[in-house]
């Protein structure tokens, strides 16, 4: 009685997913939202069974959203950052790794400047890796929220038009939610500078955009990305003025969305840069949903993902 | 020692020959050679019957790391690495540490070699002081000491004003400026060639024009100067197409490219495999194509390997964090042999003059590059009816950053010779 | 697996008498069935419930709180499997707190499946009390867990599977017994 569809031992990124398993996790993830709702949010469904957090990025909001994850499947937990001294004194990642695993941890999920790091783990390390986000490349269960959040909301995962708006290029949650809509047949809009938007992207089935208005017009769901100051020190724009006055989303240009469409944001936000304040608090904002999501997709992931069994209960 | 080598097939670019001959060598040199000579008193006899005789090949794009990075690879290992790979002689960069910035590094480093009486090492010193990119060394003093060229390899002179004055100076010199061509401000941090694939594997990507810009700025700069500019380690079309245009219009430039970049692509990296992490980086099918082609057709003048140790750990990382560089003294004639000349791409007698013949004449190595009679003996016997695998456990490097491992094939190299003493056969 | 029908134990008629008799034996010792709520096993204990719910509205018309409970996360097995399996939709939308459930399957066997519903149930509060009602109890239970309410007890072997088909799911209602096919 297991679920012959999904048969991942990794999530290294939404490009190894099928529809199909897309479908499964967000599904699962919807019974994991029932167990949010309730006084007591514990299933015993991971009891035994280690996950270690090994966040090389800052980020408190994904580790904290895979911590309450974990520890709502009643998992145990292990916190690893980079402040940690031994990760400063120039150990290895492969070192870190392998001296994490005498733990015997079931998974580990990384979040890693390099691309290509969670791969890396997989060539030598026993655990289920989980990609938290790998440099510019993917962080696939950001993309299963965004996605969630929108199945929510339009009741639907197919036949939706959506734009993704910034800085592409350096963004890892824009070519997961790509990749992803690809694989839905959805209708992708990247919009942004031609600096931060190649004309490449389209033939992963996108459509690029430098025009703020046209691209987003029609369209169901409009995804903000975070502008860093940084990029401007690249030369990719020239100022945040600037961006902002062709790229910040208002309730103006907003309204040439459809009449339904709803503004999302991976966080942390930059009010007036990204978003215009007042749009980022109406209730076509499904901000705060994405971050409950979050949740539940990755208690959803680190449930359904094939292990080996548990050596210790065994 | 006198030997002969009887019946081989002797394919030699300077003079045309393809014939069956036999050589004898005494005393480290060519004694003779005709179509049928009596062993005489030589030592020894190999038979060399279905074998292929060849000047001996010359990589003139080496790094040996010493001094300075003996954990990567010594001087001696490199030595015993070039004869394994079939090459006599080779010509290493001076991106050592210290920097062969100075006559002293030029002789200690051609000390060390010629005490492990292998293959010959010809030093490139280097343009800029400290490879800084801001003045020029003591050229005269450096050639005097034995570098056969120059070069910041490892590095581009970024400024046009300084590769100009290097240009000029070293005209009266008569030596190559050998130049890395790679604008800094283009490739910036990136790991991988720009494109779709970068853009979709998430790296920062070097640009093709990365190259193209400099390529093209040298190349204007030589045709007011016209000293000696070799180009290294093409990768992109626009290059070769631009050194095709140069040499049409008679402007003095040669170039050389790598095995790796004729033979692989960039979908190698799509698997963050840090053994094909390499600058320049592999780029698209149709830039590999064009280096064929231009293989073929006389644009680019030699093969050279970029030979670039690291140690195992090195390159046991993330993509991001390891280091840039391939080995290839050990696997570049098999491979070459058996994907360019099998194929038809290139003939033999051309890949003779690719390895052998071009990158003595561009060096200036008035006694290499050739099979006469009078010359030092400094031959590859390689026998092209031999399978052969790339087995990194095999070499004699001290690296195992092999992009062609396991790699399977014909052609092997059966002798290799350095002033007339075999140092290097595969049946021992 | 492979497998045949061994035997047909109940046809519609019979289930029907079972479950009619079921739901009167629950009401008749729950007096007071203001308290009283149902909570049916995903997927099977699903539609039986219902049937009790709406023979007890008949009956008594009163129409009891139902509940849909999945118990894939509590089950007991879980860290033995390499896949773990679906899990379907657990919606309860009273409060289990202070109340009489009755916890309703189609088929009681090793019990451990009750054990897995009784430990969801107290994660969402405490109730007054529960009561099991298992349409069939075919033996071979490895827990101390024993129905109050049953349509009928079926002795069989181990590696026997019961088969209570439902016209809502599969068309027509007969409780079947399947044995594997020898290979």
């Amino acid at each position: 009685m297991s679920t012959p569809g999904f048969n991942q031992r990794h999530l290294l990124g939404i490009e190894h997913l099928s529809a199909g398993d897309i479908d499964t996790i967000l599904d699962t993830a919807d019974s994991f939202v029932e167990v949010s709702t309730r006084n007591i949010k514990k299933v015993p469904a991971l009891k035994g069974r280690t996950v270690v957090n090994l966040f090389f990025e800052n980020s408190t909001r994904t580790r904290s959203s895979f911590e309450i994850a974990a520890k709502r499947l009643s998992a145990d937990l292990i916190n690893f950052n980079s402040s940690v001294s031994s990760l400063k004194k120039g150990e290895s990642l492969k070192d870190t790794v392998l001296t994490l695993e005498a733990m015997n941890p079931h998974i580990i999920v990384i979040r890693h400047r390099a691309a290509g790091a969670p791969k890396y783990l997989t060539t030598f390390a026993r655990s289920s890796i989980i990609n938290a986000g790998d440099g510019f490349h993917e962080h696939p269960t950001q993309a299963l929220l965004d996605a969630q959040t929108m199945r929510q909301r339009f009741g639907k995962l197919r036949g939706l038009k959506i734009a993704i708006v910034g800085d592409i290029l350096h963004s890892r949650v824009a070519r997961s939610n790509l990749i992803l809509h690809h694989k839905m047949g959805n209708t992708v809009h990247l919009v942004g500078p031609p600096s931060l938007v190649p004309k490449e992207f389209e033939s992963m089935g996108a459509k690029v955009y430098h025009d703020l208005k046209a691209g987003v017009e029609g369209t169901d769901v409009v995804m903000m990305l975070r502008v860093q100051e940084e990029r401007g020190a690249g030369n990719y724009f020239p100022s945040i003025r600037e961006y902002r006055r062709l790229f910040e989303i208002n309730a103006a240009v907003f309204a040439t969305a459809a009449p339904d469409a709803i503004v999302m944001h991976p966080g942390p936000l930059n009010r007036d840069v990204e978003i215009e304040t007042s749009l980022a608090d109406s209730e076509r904002s499904v901000i705060l949903q994405q971050v409950n999501n979050g949740i539940a997709v990755r208690m959803a992931v680190l449930y359904l993902l094939k292990g080996e069994p548990n050596e210790v209960l065994n | 020692m006198k030997f002969l080598i009887k019946n081989g097939r002797l394919v030699d670019p300077s003079s045309g020959i393809d014939n069956t001959v036999d050589i004898m060598v005494a005393d480290g040199r060519i004694e003779d050679i005709h179509p049928r000579l009596e062993p005489g008193n030589a030592e020894r006899v190999i038979d060399a019957a279905g074998l292929v005789v060849c000047p001996g090949f010359i990589d003139m794009h080496v790094h040996l790391r010493e001094p300075g990075d003996e954990n990567k690879e010594t001087i001696r290992s490199g030595v015993e690495a070039a004869v394994h790979g079939g090459f006599t002689s080779v010509a290493c960069m001076p991106n050592t540490n210290p920097v062969n910035d100075n006559r002293s590094v030029t002789e200690y480093i051609i000390a060390r070699a010629k005490k492990c009486r292998l293959a010959h090492v010809f030093p490139v010193a280097a343009i800029s002081r400290g490879l800084q990119g801001e003045n020029i060394t003591e050229m005269a003093d450096l050639a005097a000491g034995g570098a056969v060229g120059f070069s910041d390899d490892g590095r581009c002179v970024m400024s046009a004003d300084l590769i100009r004055k290097a240009l000029e100076y070293c005209r009266m010199l008569d030596l190559p400026i050998i130049e890395h061509p790679e604008d800094h401000s283009i490739s910036g941090e990136g790991l991988v060639n720009e494109g779709l694939i970068s853009y979709k594997y998430g790296m920062r990507g070097i640009l093709n024009a990365a190259e193209e810009v400099i390529v093209a700025r040298d190349i204007i700069l030589q045709d007011r100067i016209r000293s000696r500019l070799h180009l290294t380690h093409l990768s992109t079309a626009r290059s070769v197409a631009n050194i095709k245009d140069a040499k049409a219009r008679g402007i003095p430039v040669t170039a050389d490219a790598t095995p790796h970049h004729l033979l692989l692509n960039e979908e190698k990296i799509t698997t963050y495999n840090t053994v094909f992490k390499v600058k320049p980086p592999l780029r698209t099918e149709s830039d590999r194509q064009a280096l064929v082609e231009g293989l073929a057709d006389g644009t680019i003048d030699c093969i050279a390997s970029d030979h670039a140790p690291h140690t195992r750990d090195e390159k046991d990382k993330e993509f991001e964090y390891a280091p840039f560089g391939v080995i290839g003294l050990e696997s570049t004639v098999s491979v070459v042999y058996d994907r360019l000349v099998r194929t038809k791409m290139i003939s033999l007698m051309r890949m003779v003059e690719l390895l052998s013949t071009n990158p003595a004449v561009i060096l200036n190595l008035k006694d290499r590059g050739k099979v006469k009679k009078g010359l030092p003996a400094d031959l590859t016997i390689l026998d092209l009816n031999q399978r052969f695998t790339i087995d990194t456990g095999k070499f004699r490097s001290k690296a195992n950053n092999c992009p062609f491992r396991n790699w399977e094939g014909m052609g092997r190299v059966a002798f290799t010779i350095v002033d007339g003493r075999v140092v290097y056969e595969s049946g021992a | 697996m492979e497998e045949k029908i061994k035997a047909k134990i109940m046809d519609s008629r019979k289930m029907e008498r079972a479950l009619a008799r079921m739901s009167m034996e629950i009401l008749e010792r729950n007096r007071d069935a203001g308290s009283l709520a149902l909570i049916g096993i995903q997927t099977k204990g699903v539609y039986v419930a219902r049937r009790i719910r709406d023979h007890i509205q008949d009956m008594e018309e009163v129409e009891l709180p139902l509940g849909i409970l999945d118990i894939t996360l509590f089950r007991d097995d879980l860290h033995l499997q390499e896949h773990h399996p679906k899990v379907e939709k657990t919606e309860i939308d009273f409060s289990v707190e202070d109340r009489h459930i009755v916890l309703i399957d189609d088929v009681v066997f090793t019990g451990r499946t009750i054990r897995a519903a009784m430990d969801s149930i107290f994660e969402l509060g405490r109730p007054a009390s529960i009561q099991l009602a298992a349409f069939i109890d075919r033996g071979h239970r490895e827990l101390p867990i024993c129905p109050d309410f049953k349509g009928k007890y079926l002795p069989t072997a181990r590696r026997e599977r019961v088969n209570v088909m439902l016209k809502e799911l599969e068309g027509s209602d007969q409780v079947l017994i399947m044995e594997p096919t020898r290979f």
